[in-house]
Order: C-alpha cells, then structure tokens, then sequence
C-alpha cells in the first residue's frame, strides 16, 4: 500500500505503448508515414491529457517526468520574467522538486517566500494573498501533498493570483486521476503532471501552460515542443501517459472506493493506542493514509510491515538518503520524534478491503513489539 | 535506508536477544537521541569483573535495533576489559555489514555498552 511512490502500468497502457517501440518506432519530426504515425500518437496522446485537466490540446508540453515539469514551470517563468520581478511564492511542504528548485533560484538571486502551514497541512489563501509584493512574478502552491495527503484550497489562491495578474503553478502530481482537475477552475497558468503517479510508465510527464504564458527553455536545441522542450519526443511514454490520461479521468468516480478504504483503514489503525491522524481528517486525498504512533520508529515498522508481505512509507529520518525527517511532518509542527514514528499508507486500485483489513490486523502487533523494545514507551 | 540490510541484521531485527531491562542492574547506558530517531539503553550486571548479564532497550531504525541485539550476545561473559575493546566497527562485523548511511547513525550499540561500563565503575568507585 504505497501507490503514491509510483504506480504499476495498466494493461491497456503497455497496450497502447507496444506499437511505439519497434513497429510505428518513427520519428514524430520526420514527413514520411511511421513519422506520422508518431506525431499522430503524440497528438492523440496530447488531447487526453489536456481533457484530462480540462485544458486546450495545444497547452500541453511533454517532459521526462514531473521533476521536470516542476523545474521547468518554476525556472521558466522566474527566469522569462526576471526583468519584471524576482519573488516567488511557495509552500514549506511542496515536493523537492519545487523546493529545491525555489532553493536554487535564492542562489541566482531570486527571492523565494515559504509560506507556513496549518498543523493540518493547509495553506491560508490570506498568507499568499499578504506576500504579494510588486516584485512577485509566479505562485506555487501544490494541489495535494502526497505524503499527508492534505488538499489545497488552490481555487482561491488561484482567485488572489488572477485579480493580482500573477502566474499560478501547481503540481497536481498526487492528485491526477484521483479529484477532478480543471484548469480554469483552479485559476492556475501552469500544471505539473506525471504518468507514473496514475499508472502510466515511468519518464514521462507533462506541463500545462496556458496560451500567453511565456516560459524559458531549460532544454535548447531542435525546437521540440513549441521551442519549450526540445529533444526527440519519447513516443511510447507519450502514447502510454495519453491513455493513463484517459483511464485515469473515467475512473475518477471511483475515487469513492478509495475513500471508503482510506476511512475504514484509518479508523482501524487509530484504534492503536497512543496513534495519531497527520494530515486534515477532510482536506484529504482519496487514498492517502498517514499516522504516527509514539515511541516506535518508522523504518522498523516499515521493515515488520514488509515481511508480513505489506508495502508502506515513513516519514522518518532513518528511512531517508538525507537521515532528516520528511520537511512536511515539521513544516506541520511535529517534533522530530513525532516525525520518525510516522507511517504512510496510499491506496491503489488494486486494494480490496480485505487488504485494509489485513493491514488493520497485523500492525498493532508490529507497534506493541516495538513498544516493548522501546525506552520511550512506559 | 533499508536496502542493503544483511540476512543476518536481518535477523537480530525479526528477532532481537536480551530485551528489556535489568530492574537491580549495575550499570546503566544511554545513548543516541530520540531526536535523530536513534535512542539506546544498554543495562549490564557485574559479578567478578565479567558481563553476567547484558539487555537493551531501544527506539530506532532495524540497524539500531540489530546492533543493540548483537553487542548484548557479544559482550555477555567478557571481562570489562575485553567488553571495553568492542568496537563500532566489530559490531558492525559480526552483523555481515551495515549499510554506509548506517555506520554512523545508528551504530550506537558499543558506545552504549561502554556507557554502561562506565556507570558500573562510577558507580562502584573504581573510577
């Protein structure tokens, strides 16, 4: 039950894609027929993305992966518009890929507001609406975060943006597929999407740009892309991201289903003594489940989970390549103990309420074990 | 990080030896920070110099928890002058390898049992 790490490829994805690697294997910038049948899979492929999020077809841009639509809305616009202004704001509990992006725009001479959040993991529109400056040229602020699944209110930041005239980004990578996206209704200029995230293959994302929004290239060379992006298009990904795109948008009442998982898995696991619900008990992504439990660590449980044949994510220091807790536990107010004793659960489409239930019954187990080793616990 | 783990870490995590506390022990070692996520307390009893009993509690990672494991099995029987000379890096053997990210964090076991040794001899005015 870690869906929000990545997602496995639907059948009909590999389907769609197969044709694109040794038989229509053209080349979308070359004239002659299997170029065609390329460029037409790229444009098809296009359309279901832009319907996905209620967008024009040619206000798509493809990428290698959300990373780099990320980078590329965020250095894009800062960088096109410089002469204008040099203030971004973000979130303390954006992806990496924003926040670092941000934190490598302050060593160019940018300057970056972190807004601060809720202990639930909200925004407050009035935050971003107070930061503006005359100076602010893009907003960035996620649609959900994946790791406590908390939902902003991007619709009314997006309302503060359009009356201020200023671009709106959000990466709406843990959200695609799950609640339905409309551009214009979120008032956003730019959309970071990925297609592994919604059971499409791996190196391939997307970027929404609304007609008028003028970006920098990070990528120069043959002009792929409206001059955006260049480098040859990766036609398979493409083809696969379309479909995901379009599976992912008629399976979005399903979402339903998650939510009943989501609740009955949340409200077995805080049964638990001394458990917590991190993240907003209603602001939630329809999958997400992350709780934390005093005195036991996150990788040790992670470890029990996996050999009880359970796949979850922590939050914890101990789990990460940086040995530091996830920023957006303590951007919410966790202290870092609190942090490491966390436990992420997503929930793909796969999982049945057996799973819930089986998950239910083998982590009070796992915890009171660790308990028992634990000097913490009394 | 939890690849790399050895069978053998592996193993004193599923199932660590001598946990718990020792209620009359001698000496008492605590080490690590809840804040980092690692936190250890070794407790030994002394009788004739030697290790007679060695049992840890500890809040961490699989590494801290095996480590914990395998200097209590390690050091039980020594003397405190052969306990004293475990290191890091021995504990870090007898469990086929830590992973690098590891070796520093949560390889807390042998400062803990010398913590321990310490207490005792603190404890007992031998020091």
């Amino acid at each position: 039950m870690d869906h929000s790490s990545t997602t496995p490829v639907d059948a009909a994805v590999t389907e769609a894609m197969l044709p694109y690697f040794s038989d229509r294997f053209g080349n979308p910038s070359s004239l002659y027929t299997i170029g065609r049948e390329a460029r037409r899979a790229m444009e098809d492929a296009r359309a279901k993305v832009a319907d996905l999020i209620g967008a024009k077809k040619e206000e798509i841009i493809f990428t290698g992966s959300g990373t780099e639509s990320d980078n590329l809305a965020i250095k894009g616009l800062a960088y096109r518009n410089r002469k204008k202004g040099d203030h971004i704001i973000t979130s303390s509990i954006e992806h990496h890929a924003v926040l670092y992006t941000c934190k490598y725009l302050e060593t160019e001479g940018f300057k970056v507001t972190y807004l601060p959040v809720s202990k639930e993991g909200l925004v407050d529109p009035a935050d971003v609406e107070a930061a503006i400056t005359s100076k602010t040229t893009l907003i960035s602020i996620m649609h959900a975060n994946p790791e406590i699944g908390t939902i902003q209110p991007v619709e009314e930041i997006g309302k503060i943006a359009k009356e201020k005239n200023i671009p709106f980004h959000t990466d709406a990578i843990a959200t695609a597929g799950k609640l339905p996206l409309n551009v214009d209704a979120m008032g956003v200029s730019l959309l970071s999407l990925s297609a592994h995230k919604m059971y499409g293959p791996k190196g391939v994302g997307a970027l929404y740009v609304r007609k008028g929004t003028g970006l920098t290239p990070l990528l120069h060379g043959g002009g792929h892309e409206r001059d955006i992006r260049s480098g040859t298009e990766n036609v398979p990904g493409i083809a696969g991201f379309g479909k995901a795109a379009q599976l992912a948008k008629e399976r979005i009442p399903e979402s339903d289903k998650l939510v009943k998982l989501r609740d009955s898995l949340i409200k077995g696991v805080l049964e638990i003594k001394d458990s917590y619900l991190n993240g907003h008990p209603e602001k939630r992504l329809p999958d997400n489940v992350n709780v934390r439990f005093s005195y036991v660590e996150g990788e040790s449980m992670i470890l029990n989970l996996d050999m009880k044949g359970v796949a979850a994510s922590t939050g914890s220091a101990c789990s990460s390549k940086s040995l530091e807790p996830s920023h957006v536990l303590l951007a919410t107010g966790l202290k870092h103990e609190e942090a490491h004793g966390s436990l992420r659960f997503t929930i793909g489409r796969g999982n049945t309420q057996d799973d819930v239930d089986y998950v239910i019954s083998v982590l009070p187990e796992i915890v009171n074990k660790l308990r028992m080793i634990s000097p913490l616990a009394r | 990080m939890t690849d790399g783990y050895s069978e053998k870490v592996m193993e004193h995590f599923a199932n660590p030896r001598n946990v718990g506390e020792i209620k009359d022990a001698d000496g008492i070692g605590k080490v690590g920070n809840p804040v980092c996520g690692d936190l250890m307390w070794i407790y030994i009893k002394v009788k004739d110099n030697r290790l007679e009993d060695v049992k840890f509690k500890t809040f961490g990672c699989g590494a801290a928890i095996a480590t914990s494991s395998m200097i209590t099995e390690m050091a039980k029987g020594k003397t405190l002058e052969e306990a004293l000379e475990i290191t890091r890096k021995d504990v870090a053997e007898a469990l086929d390898g830590l992973p690098p990210v590891k070796m520093h964090c949560s390889n807390l076991a042998a400062d803990g049992l010398h913590a321990a040794i310490k207490d005792y001899l603190e404890r007992s005015g031998k020091k």
